[in-house]
Formats: C-alpha cells, structure tokens, sequence
C-alpha cells in the first residue's frame, strides 16, 4: 500500500495542487499497486506516509500552514525516515530558511533546505520549462518570490523558458527550485505532475525504491504537446 | 484647453455613437467597448454623467452575471442594460449611451465593481457568489473580497446579497448602514471558502456555519426552497431556465426587482417566461445534430452544470487558453470532473489534451477531438451538451445556427 498524503489542503491548494495526488494514485493503481491519499488537516498528526504533498497558496494561508509546521515539527522526521517531499510554489518557499510576504514581513522556513526568498519587483507568471537531466519538466509559475538557494543547495533543473527561482548569485545560472535526496522542490504550480508523467514516475519509483517501468497514456502527449508549445521546436527535438 | 463639462460629455457621447457604428459597419465587433472607450478618453467623468437621475441595480460575481442581469431587466419589465456582457467601464458607458430608459441593470465585471459603484450611484447592488477565477490575470478572490467590502461600506446602495457564500457575507456585512437583505439561496461551490474570510481560521462552508472568531452566516430574510419564502411573503419561482444555479439567480433577480416596487408575484411571472440569454443553455445545430450549449469558466461554474449534465452518455468539453481564458488551466483539477464516470466525454479546444489527461486520471472515457471532426463522429437523437470556456463558447455561437 502506497501512501500519500497532501498536507492542509483547505489553505495549500490554491490551484488544483489536489491535481499531484490524483496523478500519482492513478498511475500508482493502473501498474497494480494499491494507493491511498489522506488529506491531512491542520488538527491533523502528519502520518507516515510514502508521500507527502505541500502544495501553493495565498500569503495568509501560507503562514499559518508554516506556523502549524512549525509547531508540530514532525514534517523533517517524516522525510529523514523516508518520506518523499513534493513542494511546489508556496510550499517551495515554507521549506525554506525564510520568506518574505506582501508588506516585506519576514516568515521563518522549516528550514529543511537552505533557500532564501525575498519578493521580487514584480510577480512572475507565465510558463516555465526546465531542463531536469534528460528531461523536460514543463509547468506554469505565478509567483511574488525570487529564491536564492545556499552554496551546497542543487536546483531542480536550469530553467529555459520562464523566471524559476532567480539568476544564482554564485555561478549566474537560473535554476527552479530544489532538488535534495528525498525533496524536491519547483515553483511550476498546481498539478504540475499532470504536465509531467516522467516526473510523478520519478516520485512513485523512489518512494518505492525501484524503478518503474513507462506507462503510456494520453499524458506523454499532453507532455510532449507542452513542452513543444513552451519551448518552441527546437525544444520538441530534443528528448523528452 | 478648457471645455465645459457638459459639452465635454456630449462630444463624448457623440463620438462614442460615431465610433460604434462604425466599428459595427466594418465588422469589427458587437460595437460597444470600442465607442465607450474613446468616449471616456474624451470624459473620463461621462459614465457618472450619463448614470445621473437613473434608478440603477448592479449585478456582480464570479458566475451567473449574465443571466442575473438578464432575469433582472425581465423582473422589472424591461431596463436599460449592458446585454452583450460587455461589463468593464467602457461597455458601460456604451449601455447607458445607447438607451435613456430610467431602469437601468448593469452586469459589472467584479474586479471592476470597486470602481463602478462610487461613479453610477445604484439604487441596488446584487452579489452572487465569489469564487476563483483565471487567478493568473485577476486579483485573488481574497484580495477582491477586500476591495469589496471598501466599497460597500461607503455606498448607500440596498444590498442584495447571496448569504450562503462566505465570501459574499464577509463583503456585505462591510454596508454600513446595514441596508443589506440576505438570501439563502444555497451554493454549490464552497471550495474557495473553507477559510475563514475574517480570521483565516479553516471553516466548513455548508448550512449554517459559524466560525469561533464570531463570524457567522446572517439570518435570512429570504430562504429558497420550494418556494421562495420572505418573512411577510412567499412567491413560486419557477424557471425555463435549467438548473439550481439559475433557480437562485432567478431568485436574486425577483428580491431586487423588489426593491424597485414591483411585487413578488409580478416579478417571479416575469423571469419564469425567460429562456437562453446571450445563446446560454440554448439549443443550436451543426449539421445534422443538436447540441445544448453551456459557458463554464471556472470550477464553480463547471461543477454547477456538471449537476445538469452528469446523466448523459455523450457530451463534449470545450476549453482554451487564450488570454480571455485564462492562460493556467490547472483550474481542471478542482473541478469534479470525477462525477462523468460513466460518460463518454470528447475533449476540444486548445487544452484539449490537459482535459483528457485530467478526465483519463479519474477514470473517465474522454477522447480528444478536433471541433470539425465533432459533426461526424459525435452523433446522438437526444441534443448533445456542450461545456464550453469563454473564448470557445463565442466559438460554438458562431459555427452553430439557432434551432
Ligand atoms: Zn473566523
């Protein structure tokens, strides 16, 4: 039985982020693999589970989802012993070492990665495609932050087209958010594992410690029709 | 150059008349937005102008604006009203140009409300429902609720107000002479309102919920149900129109006419006789096959028809991202789509692939679908149900002719 959980949907769930879920159980349970989703809300034990889900929302909710956090402290032992971690948008930002909301209040992170974010001049939305490896992941951004990640922080991937997390102080480089043994992290909001079949693949296969084989579905044409319209043709040549 | 107000607002409306004809001459539109923006770069003061001495009753929210607007003229027995849904400033002014009579119901985009109701003095303001919508180019429904309630306290408008969403609630106690009348006309969308709006403190935004920070759903002075019941009164609504949701858009469109002295029986016979607005729910044919055609631009509205359409074995789902759209459609996925199981559904439009990947992960039979394939290969003797998003909806008008 594979579980996953989506933490405090009633305040991170602001674009479909449900969406992540959904992708995963249903390729999870059309390979013959038993799924669960639990919704945990904000009284809630964070349950240990194989995956957990911390998806995008509006600056009041976002601070009160990291106070909760906080304050239950379970989230970094779930993913010391085990855990996968998917952040996208807000979430990205709650795992951080600090944000910024409107006003240029300051919020502590959970500080489970070293990333720095501050508000931008303006907000950044559009779509973003990143070069992770030999892939493409593809997504839409629509956020107030630039994110600057410590040294010995990696990327997710090297941003193409779009904003991502802002140029890397040290190497010049524009990356989108994070990528650090079991967490990952991207501003490519909402149901980006929808866009990205690879990539919920990616998730499943280290959740359950082997690799996955392909699972051919109307999403890799979805994929690869995103990626072409994002990144123009000479993207779409290139592998997928 | 100095000119005198009045004269300003009459070269104002006269080029506004100019450039309307002409751009309906050459074609290039219904003709509304394009007059009425010249005419207030000409007078940016020329919408108050031309609302003065009008009893005028504004319509806003994020679904049923059309319709609303449209039930409202017919519960007053006609009106002045923007009826091409052109409901920013210009398309405003370009209604109250084209047409002097006193009644006048305006269907305002709710972005644009903070804006418009200082300007036109309405008589009344009828708020629907607030919920997400295109969140990459509008305010965030938080963000508009504020805005709301800083207009509303200032106006003294009566308040006409669904008191079954939070949002809306939370906007109206804002009026501050407490002018408000309170309809539980239910909702069927409470997804963007399981936060508090007051204290952010989570809440569950069905029947009569009340949140510990004192916030709380108001007493109603008007229930529907069976019938639509006030305190001293009780009315039949009935509709021609399909649906819960246009049952209580009816609803809203009776308690406003009210307000403007025309009795409940009156009002509620009127709307009842009203059909499909602006091609809404109306039937059209493509070729040899009728089809119901349906506007849903956010998951509220797609899971209000999704209630009307779930029995039927064929449908089809029309979505695209052009600007007007919305350029995201991760929106997809808060809308229960789940609830097609059982139906076979052909996905077009621009998003028509993230639409079949959303529907194939729930399970449901989707197939994607050029729109000039739709003719030959969606075929059924009972009309086929079309959901359509704004950009393609406009599309569906144009290639289907009225049955
Ligand atoms: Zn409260």
């Amino acid at each position: 039985m594979l579980k996953i959980a989506v933490l405090y949907p009633e305040l991170l769930g602001t674009y479909g982020d449900g969406g992540n879920a959904l992708v995963l159980s249903s390729r999870a349970r059309q390979r013959g693999i038993e799924a669960q989703v639990t919704a945990v809300s904000l009284d809630d034990e964070i349950p240990s589970a194989d995956i957990l889900l911390l998806g995008g929302g509006e600056d009041g909710p976002q601070r009160q989802a990291t106070f909760a956090l906080a304050k239950n402290g379970a989230l970094a032992q779930r993913v010391n012993n085990g855990a996968i971690l998917l952040a996208v948008c807000a979430g990205f930002q709650i795992i951080g070492t600090s944000y910024e909301v409107e006003g240029g209040l300051h919020v502590d992170g959970l500080d489970l990665i070293e990333a720095v974010t501050t508000r931008g001049e303006k907000r950044r939305v559009g779509n973003l495609l990143t070069r992770v490896g030999e892939r493409w992941l593809v997504g839409f951004e629509n956020h107030g932050g630039e994110t600057q990640l410590g040294d010995d922080e990696v990327g997710l991937g090297v941003v193409s087209v779009g904003a991502g997390n802002a140029k890397r102080a040290a190497s010049g480089d524009v990356v989108d958010g994070v990528r650090r043994g079991r967490i990952y992290g991207t501003y490519a909001h909402g149901p980006v594992l929808a866009q990205n079949p690879w990539f919920a693949d990616e998730l499943l296969s280290a959740a359950l410690g082997y690799q996955l084989e392909p699972l051919a579905s109307v999403a890799d044409e979805l994929h690869r029709e995103r990626v072409s319209a994002v990144g123009g043709v000479e993207a779409s040549s290139l592998n997928y | 150059m100095t000119t005198r107000p009045s004269l300003r607002s009459g070269l104002a409306v006269a080029a506004l008349k100019l450039v309307n004809t002409a751009s309906r001459r050459l074609h290039l539109g219904q003709g509304t937005v394009a007059g009425g923006r010249v005419a207030l770069r000409i007078d940016p003061h020329v919408l108050r102008r031309l609302a003065r001495g009008r009893r005028i009753v504004l319509v806003s929210g994020t679904n049923g604006k059309t319709t609303t607007t449209a039930l409202v003229v017919a519960a007053l027995g006609g009106a002045t009203t923007n009826t091409t849904g052109s409901n920013m400033s210009a398309g405003l002014v370009a209604a109250l140009a084209a047409d002097r009579r006193s009644f006048t119901v305006l269907e305002v985009d709710e972005a644009y409300l903070p804006i418009v109701a200082p300007l036109v003095n309405p008589e009344v303001i009828v708020l629907l429902n607030l919920s997400r919508d295109q969140l990459d180019r509008a305010a965030e429904v938080r963000v508009l609720t504020e805005k709301w309630r800083t207009v509303l306290h200032q106006t003294n408008a009566t308040v006409v107000a669904n008191s079954a969403d939070p949002l809306v609630v939370y906007a109206a106690i804002a009026q501050m002479d407490s002018k408000v009348v309170w309809c539980d006309v239910g909702t069927s969308w409470t997804l963007d309102a399981r936060a508090c709006p007051q204290c952010t403190e989570p809440l569950d935004p069905v029947g009569s919920w009340r949140c510990d920070c004192g916030f709380a759903k108001p007493d109603a002075d008007f229930v529907l149900g069976e019938k639509l019941l006030g305190r001293n009164s009780e009315v039949s609504l009935r509709t021609a129109l399909p649906g819960a949701f246009n049952r209580s858009n009816a609803a809203l469109a009776v308690v406003a006419a009210h307000q403007l002295g025309v009795s409940f029986e009156e009002a509620a016979q009127r709307v009842a006789s009203v059909e499909g607005i602006a091609g809404r729910f109306t039937l059209r044919r493509l070729g040899g096959q009728v089809f119901r055609l349906m506007l849903a631009k956010n998951p509220a509205g797609v899971a209000a028809l999704i209630d009307l359409v779930a029995a039927t074995s064929h449908m089809v789902v029309s979505i695209n991202d052009f600007i007007a759209d919305g350029l995201d459609p991760s929106w997809l996925y808060d809308a229960p789509f789940d609830r097609l199981r059982g139906a076979t559904v052909w996905c077009t439009g621009s998003r028509a692939l993230d639409l079949a990947t959303r529907l194939h992960y729930d399970d449901v039979d989707a197939r994607v679908v050029s729109p000039s394939e739709i003719p030959s290969r969606v075929q059924s003797t009972e009309p086929i149900d079309i959901i359509a998003n704004y950009t393609t909806f406009a599309e569906w008008l144009e290639v289907t002719t009225p049955c």
